[in-house]
C-alpha cells in the first residue's frame, strides 16, 4: 500500500495536533460512555440520598420487563418500515433523475432540502400536516372517511413517526443511489436493451443487482439512523405514545432516566444500545467490502 | 442473415449539432464491411443508429429488407459488442451469454448447447463459472463475442472493440474476428479508428470524415486510389506524403506535362519513393535526411527538402546505414503519383499520353 509519509522535525507537535480531537472524543464520548457503563450497574434511591453496586441486576430486570420488551419490538417495527419506505422512494427518485438530462440538477438540489432540517422540526412538521385538530392530513383522509388520530391510535402514531422519519433520510438515500446509478456504465443497459431485456427488467436483473453495495451500505445506514437519529422525531411528535406504542429505544432511555430518574435502568438501556451499535457498525465494515461485485 | 440497407440517414441533435449529413450505405449479406474514420467523424453514432440506440433523425435503415427505424434495440435482431465489453458484472460467463436467450424465452436446453458450442469456439469453456471481473482483457473480449455469437443475430455490430487490448492480443483477436465472422457468414459492421484493422478486416472498407462517406471499396482499391486529400492522409501508415506543387516547382523539380494544370497537391506513397532510380519514367528530388526509424524489417528515412514544409517518408526495406545531413535523392515514378485537385482537395486522373 502507498502512503503518504509528513516528516515531522519535532517529535511531539503530530501528537499536539490531534490532542484536540482526542480531548473532544474522550470528553464527549468516552468518558460519558465509561459513565453509563459504571452507572449501569449501579442502584439509587428516589432522593438520590444512597447508591448500591448492583452488579447485573438493571439489566436482569430490563429484560423481564414487558415494556422494555415491547419497546425493543417498536423500535424494530419502527427501523425495518423506515428503512424500507426511506431506501424504496429513494431508489424511484434516483431512477427518475438519472433518466433526466438537463433538469437533474435542479430536482437533485431541491430532494436534498429535508436532510438539512432538524429532526424535532422535522417532527414538528409532521405533526402539523397531521394534526387531528387543525392538520390537513387528516382533513383530507376524513373525506375518505378515515378517522386519523395518532393520539389514539397506535398505527396511526407509528406511521406518523415512519413517514417523518423517512421523510428525513430520503435525501442522504437518494444521493447515494444516485451516484451509484450514475457510475453504472451506460454501455451495460445499452447490452441489456439489445440482449432483449425491456426497461422493467433491466432495472431489476441488471441495474439493482448493481446498486446491492449502496443498498446493504445504506440499509446498515438508515437502521442505526432509525433507532439513534430519531429522538428528535419521536419527541416532536408522539412522545412514545400512545400507550407506549412508540416508544423506541432512544426515547425510553430518556423516559426512564429524565423524567423517570431510574438512573440504573436508563443507563443499562444505552449500554444496550451502545452494543447495538458496535454490532451494526462491525456488519458494515466486515461486510462491505466483500458486497462490491466489480 | 440479413444485409443492411442505409437510406440518406442523417442525425440531429438536440442543440442543432449535426453527426451524419446523409449517408448511403449498402452492407450486402454476410459481409464485414469496416467503417473507419477520426474521433467525431460519426462512425460510432452510424452503429448506434443501426443499433437503435440512437433514434434517427431523417431516411431510413433496413435490416433483412424490413424498415427498422422505429423498432427497439432488441427487435432488431442484431448483437453488439461494445468496447468496454459490457459484460455484466455480476453474473457469470455462463450467465452473461444465457441472458439474452433467455429474455427471448430460448429453451433452457437449447440455450445450454448453444454456450457450449460458443465457448467450445471461443476457448473459454474454462471460464464459464467465472465472473467478469475475474478475467484478462482477452478473454473478456471472447466473452463479449460470445454473447454475440449464442443469439445468433442477422447482424454483428462492433463498436471498437480492440481498443482496450494490447498491441500482440488486438492483432490476434483481429485474426480470430475475421474467421469467426467468415465461419458464420453473418453480416457484420465494424467501427475502428485504427486504420490497419480496417485494412485487414474488411470486405468492405468505408472512410468517414464529419459526417459524410469519404470514399468507400476493396480495402486495397481505397488504399491503392484514394480519392481525397483527406483518404490519402488517413490510409496507410505512415500517411501518404502530400507536397503542394508550387513547393516542388520552386525546388527546380521537373514535373510530368500530364498532371493536370488544376492540381494543387501531389500524394506520394513512401513505400513509392524510392532511393535508387527506377527504369520508367520518374521524377528526382534532392534531400537531406533528417532521421531513420528503423522498425527491423524496413527503415522509415524522413528526408529534408529545401523549401518543402514537411518531412517525405521514404519506406526502404532492411537498414537504412545514413547519418542525419547526408545528401539523398529521391525518385519517384509518374504512374505512382497522385494527383490532387487545389480547389476541392479530390483526386484528379493523371491524363495518359495518347
Amino acid at each position: 500500500m502507498q502512503t503518504k509519509r509528513t516528516t515531522f522535525t519535532n517529535r511531539g507537535l503530530p501528537y499536539a495536533l490531534v490532542l484536540p480531537q482526542l480531548a473532544i472524543t474522550a470528553i464527549f464520548f468516552l468518558w460519558p460512555a465509561g459513565q453509563a457503563f459504571y452507572q449501569s450497574f449501579l442502584r439509587q434511591d428516589a432522593f438520590g440520598f444512597r447508591t448500591t453496586f448492583v452488579w447485573l441486576d438493571n439489566y436482569e430486570r430490563l429484560f423481564a420487563d414487558p415494556s422494555y420488551l415491547n419497546s425493543l419490538w417498536v423500535t424494530a417495527i419502527f427501523a425495518i418500515s423506515t428503512t424500507v419506505v426511506s431506501i424504496g422512494l429513494a431508489l424511484a427518485l434516483a431512477a427518475a433523475v438519472d433518466r433526466m438530462i438537463r433538469s437533474a440538477r435542479a430536482y437533485t438540489t431541491l430532494l436534498v432540502w429535508p436532510y438539512a432540517v432538524a429532526p424535532v422540526v422535522a417532527g414538528i412538521l409532521w405533526w402539523f400536516m397531521f394534526n387531528p385538530t387543525i392538520g390537513i392530513l387528516p382533513y383530507i383522509l376524513d373525506q375518505f372517511g378515515y378517522d386519523w388520530n395518532h393520539s389514539l391510535s397506535r398505527l396511526d402514531a407509528m406511521v406518523l413517526i415512519v413517514l417523518a422519519a423517512s421523510w428525513k433520510q430520503i435525501s442522504y438515500n437518494f444521493l447515494f443511489f444516485l451516484a451509484g446509478l450514475q457510475s453504472i456504465p451506460h454501455s451495460l443497459t445499452e447490452a441489456a436493451a439489445i440482449d432483449g431485456a425491456g426497461p422493467v427488467k433491466r432495472f431489476f436483473t441488471i441495474i439493482l443487482p448493481l446498486l446491492s453495495p449502496t443498498t446493504f451500505f445504506l440499509m446498515v445506514v438508515n437502521v442505526v439512523y432509525a433507532m439513534f437519529d430519531t429522538f428528535g422525531i419521536v419527541h416532536g411528535t408522539t412522545e412514545g405514545g400512545p400507550a407506549q406504542s412508540t416508544n423506541i429505544l432512544v426515547y425510553k432511555v430518556y423516559n426512564d432516566g429524565f423524567i423517570g430518574l431510574n438512573l440504573g435502568s436508563s443507563a443499562a438501556q444505552s449500554v444496550v444500545l451502545m452494543s447495538i451499535v458496535v454490532t451494526l457498525t462491525v456488519i458494515q465494515f466486515r461486510y462491505i467490502e466483500r458486497r462490491v461485485e466489480y | 442473415m440479413a444485409g443492411i440497407e442505409i437510406k440518406n440517414v442523417r442525425k440531429t441533435y438536440a442543440g442543432g449539432v449535426e453527426a451524419i449529413k446523409g449517408i448511403d450505405l449498402t452492407i450486402p449479406d454476410g459481409k464485414l464491411v469496416v467503417l473507419v474514420g477520426p474521433s467525431g467523424c460519426g462512425k460510432s453514432t452510424l452503429l448506434r443508429m443501426i443499433a437503435g440506440l440512437e433514434t434517427i433523425t431523417d431516411g431510413t435503415i433496413e435490416i433483412g429488407d424490413k424498415v427498422v427505424n422505429k423498432l427497439e434495440p432488441a427487435e432488431r435482431d442484431i448483437a453488439m459488442v461494445f468496447q468496454n465489453y459490457a459484460l455484466y458484472p455480476h453474473m457469470s460467463v455462463r450467465g452473461n451469454l444465457a441472458y439474452g436467450l433467455k429474455n427471448r424465452g430460448t429453451p433452457k436446453v437449447e440455450i445450454a448447447e448453444r454456450i457450449e458450442e460458443a465457448a467450445r469456439i471461443l476457448e473459454i469453456t474454462p471460464f464459464l463459472d467465472r465472473k467478469p471481473r475475474q478475467l484478462s482483457g482477452g478473454q473478456r473480449q471472447r466473452v463479449a463475442m460470445g454473447r454475440a455469437i449464442v443469439r445468433q443475430p442477422k447482424a454483428f455490430l462492433f463498436d471498437e472493440p480492440l481498443s482496450n487490448l494490447d498491441a500482440k492480443l488486438r492483432g490476434h483477436m483481429r485474426v480470430e474476428i475475421r474467421r469467426l465472422q467468415r465461419t458464420f457468414k453473418t453480416t457484420a459492421v465494424y467501427v475502428t479508428h485504427d486504420q490497419l484493422e480496417a485494412m485487414t478486416l474488411a470486405d468492405k472498407l468505408v472512410v468517414m470524415n464529419a459526417g459524410r462517406i469519404e470514399q468507400m471499396g476493396k480495402p486495397l482499391d481505397v488504399y491503392a486510389n484514394p480519392q481525397s486529400l483527406f483518404v490519402a492522409a488517413f490510409m496507410g501508415s505512415p500517411g501518404m506524403n502530400l507536397i503542394a506543387v508550387g513547393e516542388l516547382q520552386a525546388l527546380g523539380v521537373g514535373l510530368p506535362d500530364a498532371i493536370p494544370a488544376s492540381t494543387g497537391t501531389l500524394g506520394l506513397r513512401p513505400e513509392d519513393v524510392t532511393l535508387e532510380a527506377p527504369a520508367e519514367p520518374h521524377i528526382v528530388i534532392d534531400a537531406s535526411l533528417d532521421a531513420v526509424e528503423l522498425v527491423g524489417s524496413e527503415s522509415l528515412v524522413y528526408a529534408r527538402a529545401q523549401g518543402i514544409e514537411k518531412d517525405i517518408v521514404v519506406r526502404t526495406p532492411g537498414i537504412h546505414p545514413g547519418e542525419p545531413g547526408d545528401a539523398l535523392t529521391l525518385h519517384v515514378a509518374h504512374s505512382a503519383l497522385h494527383c490532387f485537385e487545389q480547389t476541392t482537395g479530390r483526386k484528379v486522373e493523371i491524363q495518359r499520353a495518347a
